[in-house]
């Protein structure tokens, strides 16, 4: 289940950065990945639709909400908190 | 002095075509644009007939992350736009903040409002897609355009119903004029046909079931198209200087309110309008050889529209061509008046005066020489398209033949 999250997170991800799947490294930014503000809503949208949660990110404030965006990594371990707490 | 504006660059799509020489081919032939209405829901609707766009897929066209951001009226805009710029020449890198974008719309990104209410109401949905608000918004395609060609001078969107795109070509024809910018894209884009879209418009019970017959005896009301069009405009001095083809010049605009109803016409509303499009162009009535009516096929527009040209022209209104084009593409609401000057710009280029489709037969109200079923040939130099809104606000272009 968790390999799935995560390939799904880096699924979703790679779509915003126009990037396969295999191009798209936990340790990358998303910056680095070239995935804009606009991109980084979207791929939130994407998050909260496929795993049926809600994502706590403000867009005025991206850096001080709880959900860390900052790598594909951190992304992954806070889809997962959320999608325990969900249950 | 004053500076003279011309047109250098046209684009379009509509039922008739995805391009602005398809549409004019179109026009001449006399095809008809209206057909079965195909989308989700269309059999909970009395009316089912539109100019409706066919065999376009926006995957084809578009990328993901455009399409994410492009509501249909959008994507016409920028199809139109972009063979617009491309047939001008057109490039403002070196001055662009003296050019501008000046759009029509009545609905704006209506489709995805109605995509996104029919999620949140009847699916029950309570997530939406982040870009909801900047696809939906009705200055979408005015900025989608203005970042697209680098145009960084006044911008805006028009929406005054069915007048929409006459208002925002003849105020980009007034910037230039007045010496606000010195080139501009103008005309509208519409894309209405939607569930939401048409259950609205019957509501008013204004919309013909069986077809769009203006000016004739029979006609029993409008039939709505959709599409964009397109155009650059640009100082007469600039397009010489870039030796630019010229396709017409723009004579003069008038725009008046009738402050009288909000949804029936007033014939001295739009007579106003009309003097003063010839008051303003320099145009003797004698001069006009070509009338692009607004002609919706209601009873009331087109009655009060003869009754106006008529009031205008005085007897000479029966020696002169009057046709209008929404009989085959359908009413494009916030986009007609641009698609409309299209059939202007044939007759001024090419002798071909677009034909009134569907006609039966002439109505006692409606005296004047629609040129009927086939087009017509013959030397045009000068023409007037009229545009009248729901809100009795009217807006009439004048052109000139390419000077």
């Amino acid at each position: 289940m968790t390999d799935n999250l995560e390939q799904k997170v880096i699924a979703i991800i790679a779509e915003q950065a126009m990037l396969t799947p295999e191009d798209v490294s936990p340790e990358a930014t998303l910056d680095a990945l070239g995935v804009d503000s606009l991109g980084l809503v979207e791929a939130i949208f994407a998050i909260e639709e496929t795993f049926d949660i809600q994502v706590p990110f403000n867009a005025n404030e991206p850096g001080e909400s709880s959900f860390d965006i900052s790598t594909v990594q951190s992304i992954i371990i806070a889809v997962e908190k959320l999608v325990k707490e969900a249950r | 002095m004053t500076r003279r504006v011309v047109i250098t660059g046209m684009g379009a799509v509509s039922s008739l075509g995805m391009s602005a020489p398809e549409t004019m081919r179109a026009m001449a032939a006399g095809k008809d644009g209206i057909s079965a209405l195909e989308f989700q829901d269309v059999e909970r609707l009395q009316i089912r007939i539109g100019g409706q766009i066919k065999g376009y897929d926006e995957t084809e066209v578009f990328s993901r992350p455009e399409l994410a951001l492009y509501d249909r009226f959008t994507q016409f805009a920028v199809l139109a736009a972009r063979e617009a710029v491309a047939q001008s020449g057109l490039d403002v890198s070196a001055d662009p903040d003296r050019a501008g974008v000046v759009l029509g719309t009545s609905g704006g990104g209506l489709q995805t409002q109605n995509e996104n209410f029919r999620k949140v109401y009847q699916e029950g949905k309570n997530r939406v897609h982040p870009f909801v608000v900047p696809r939906l918004m009705n200055n979408a395609a005015t900025s989608h355009l203005s970042m697209i060609h680098g145009m960084t001078g006044p911008s805006y969107t028009v929406s005054t119903a069915c007048a929409s795109s006459n208002h925002a070509m003849g105020q980009a024809f007034q910037m230039i004029r007045s010496g606000l910018s010195d080139v501009m894209l103008t005309g509208g884009s519409e894309a209405m046909l939607c569930f939401g879209g048409i259950k609205a418009w019957e509501g008013l019970r204004v919309m013909s079931k069986t077809g769009c017959r203006p000016f004739s005896r029979d006609r029993d009301g409008m039939v709505q198209g959709e599409g964009a069009a397109v155009f650059v405009f640009e100082t007469l001095e600039r397009a010489r200087a870039r030796g630019a083809g010229i396709l017409a010049e723009i004579a003069g605009f008038s725009m008046t309110s009738d402050a009288s109803d909000i949804v029936m016409p007033n014939r001295e509303g739009a007579e106003r309008a009309i003097r003063g499009a010839l008051k303003d162009a320099g145009m003797g009535p004698g001069e006009v050889g070509y009338i692009n009516a607004h002609g919706t096929g209601t009873t009331a527009n087109d009655r009060s529209e003869c009754r106006a040209l008529q009031a205008v022209f005085g007897t000479e209104i029966g020696h002169l061509p009057v046709s209008s084009t929404k009989s085959m593409h359908g009413h494009l609401i916030g986009a007609t008046g641009a698609v409309e000057l299209l059939a202007c710009i044939m007759a001024l280029r090419e002798g071909v005066i677009a034909p009134t489709i569907n006609y039966t037969g002439p109505d006692p109200e409606c005296d004047l020489d629609i040129v009927a079923n086939i087009a017509r040939r013959g030397k045009v130099g000068a023409t007037l398209s009229n545009a009248f809104a729901f809100g009795g606000l009217n807006a009439v272009i004048a052109l000139r033949a390419a000077p």
